[in-house]
């Protein structure tokens, strides 16, 4: 079952990102990207990471491309118009492509240190609880540090939002 | 009984219940408005417009089912489907009652206990934005896209103080678990005030309720903050391209949002299905009362009939009413039929409250209903939260 589930949102999750590339229309690819958060979602969960596939669809699926279809919308982007592909790019693009998913396969399979295969429903630490306690013990610095980042982020958006203003 | 075969059947009920609510809150609706603004409402369709919902599903299913030539066709297919299908989703972790035993099974009245059902149910509602916002940008028409960029534009905003709301209710309850809220809420203070989350020690979360209520009307896109389809300004806003069965989906998808924002202040807040005060001072007797009472008005009124027909039509309510409350008399139904009664009879109150509010209040201009939202829900609720936090870090552990 899980790994019929895992399949299914496996390649939803895959046919999205190839459509998030191939469409000329800003929303249809917005839509496609929602795809795959949402099935990434589902992945987590399968994981057994209920928390994480829950902040997963709420931040990135909910408000994140909410805002991203939002700015598409209210700027009204029409579809791109194709330009002639460049020469390089017609005769090296795939064999470049295969020559890095090459690459990767071999980095995987030979120098990352061997590991057993994921089993679905053996990890069971990932409720609210547990998330919550290892982030406020363990990992509180990366935690504030974060929260300070996004602070000076916010506060970088209304210094340059402020300058537009004069 | 069979797992699969008991949640089956649970969502066939559960289906059965939400879609005739929903259409019956119409109903409802139309009849408060109207005796709001000394009106009838609708009375012709059957004894007292009671069919009215029917003749109106019958009406939006035979419509012809036009789409204009400029859309985006799969996205303006897509739309209705994920506003109606997301909003009716959310019933799945709704608690409606305790673990009860029917006919010798065992089971509780709720579709199914997540770990995460108050997140799972933020996931739903941040993605239910996209139904309004994909429906205005998919017409192509300009009154659609202002509407559905208004629509976004409020549910971002007051998704915030909401969320933010929640956390400090979900700090006194210390659990995500819609059904562990329940439980954390049963029992009295002092034998009479009972344990409600806007009772509970050491910081009652009235704050917190009030602003959850104001922020679900903004997320429903209801009066006061209907902006998405002010008539006035954008002819229906971002359905105006809509007709027939794909209308009625945005329509349905309203109502079930607003059933659902009702539920949860209700499981969040008022305790869900626990009774308002213990079965020691006869809390278990106040349905009965309520439904006899009904029965004892109609059967007055239809002995005493305003208008022929009230004769025939008020007795049988009457009748229906004292069925309604023979039933709780009945020991073994009781278990069963009092939480639920008191999980509806809140619910009802705080949609009730919707409607009011909609015969009311008149609507907001955009710029106060922004910043309404940034300027004073956000800080109330950020304070709320502090407080709150502080509070139970000193007193509860």
């Amino acid at each position: 079952m899980a790994v019929a589930l895992f399949l299914v949102f496996a390649v939803i999750a895959v046919a999205c990102a190839v459509n998030l590339v191939l469409q000329t229309h800003p929303i249809a690819s917005a839509i496609s990207l929602i795809g795959v958060m949402g099935s990434l979602g589902v992945l987590y969960l399968l994981l057994g990471g209920p928390f994480i596939a829950a902040v997963q669809v709420i931040v990135y699926a909910g408000a994140i491309m909410v805002l991203f279809t939002f700015v598409i919308m209210l700027l009204n982007a029409g579809a791109e118009k194709k330009t002639g592909r460049s020469q390089a790019a017609r005769f090296l693009g795939v064999p470049l492509l295969v020559i890095l998913l090459g690459l990767l396969s071999f980095v995987i399979q030979n120098l990352l240190p061997p590991t057993e295969t994921v089993k679905f429903g053996q990890f069971t630490e990932g409720s609210p609880g547990d998330v919550g306690r290892v982030l406020f013990t363990r990992y509180l610095l990366p935690f504030e540090v974060t929260s300070v980042l996004i602070l000076v982020a916010i506060l970088g958006a209304i210094v340059l939002a402020r300058k537009e203003l004069d | 009984m069979n797992f699969l075969l008991l949640s089956l059947l649970k969502a066939a009920v559960v289906a059965v219940a939400i879609l005739t609510t929903l259409a019956y809150l119409q109903w409802i609706e139309r009849k408060v408005i109207a005796h709001i603004q000394l009106r009838l409402g609708p009375s012709r369709v059957g004894p007292h417009g009671l069919l009215q919902p029917v003749a109106d599903v019958i009406k939006l299913l035979t419509k012809e089912d036009f789409s204009p030539p400029q859309v985006n066709r799969l996205v303006y297919l897509l739309a209705p489907f994920l506003a109606v299908s997301l909003a009716l989703t959310t019933y799945a972790v709704i608690p409606f009652g305790p673990e009860v035993e029917v006919l010798g099974v065992r089971t509780t009245l709720q579709l199914t206990d997540l770990n995460i059902g108050l997140l799972f149910l933020l996931a739903i509602s941040s993605m239910s934005v996209y139904g309004v916002a994909l429906a205005g940008w998919s017409s192509n028409n300009k009154y659609a896209l202002l509407g559905g960029l208004r629509s976004s534009a409020q549910m971002i905003s007051y998704e915030l103080p909401m969320a933010i709301a929640l956390a400090s209710a979900l700090l006194v309850s210390n659990t995500l678990s819609l059904r562990e809220l329940v439980e954390a809420q049963q029992g009295y203070h002092f034998g009479f005030l009972p344990r409600w989350n806007i009772f509970q020690t050491p910081v009652p979360q009235i704050l917190s309720f009030l602003i959850f209520l104001i922020c679900a009307f903004a997320e429903t896109n209801r009066v006061p903050f209907d902006l998405p389809e002010a008539e006035n300004e954008l002819v229906a806003g971002f359905h105006t391209e809509y007709s027939s069965l794909k209308f009625a989906s945005f329509f349905m998808a309203e109502y079930a949002n607003m059933i659902t924002g009702c539920a949860v202040a209700t499981t969040l807040f008022l305790g869900g299905w626990t009774a308002p005060f213990p079965e020691g001072l006869g809390s278990g007797y106040i349905p009965v009362v309520v439904f006899a009472g009904a029965a004892g008005l109609a059967m007055y009124h239809g002995l005493h009939p305003a208008r022929a027909r009230d004769r025939l039509t008020l007795p049988a309510v009457a009748v229906v009413f004292a069925g309604i409350a023979g039933l709780f008399l009945v020991p073994a139904a009781q278990p069963i039929l009092r939480p639920l009664f008191w999980f509806v009879a809140k619910t009802g109150f705080l949609l009730f409250t919707f409607i009011w509010v909609r015969g009311t209040l008149p609507r907001f201009r955009y710029d106060q209903l922004m910043r309404f939202a940034w300027k004073l829900l956000f800080p109330v609720a950020m304070l709320n939260l502090l407080v709150t936090g502080y509070l139970v870090a000193v007193f509860a552990h």
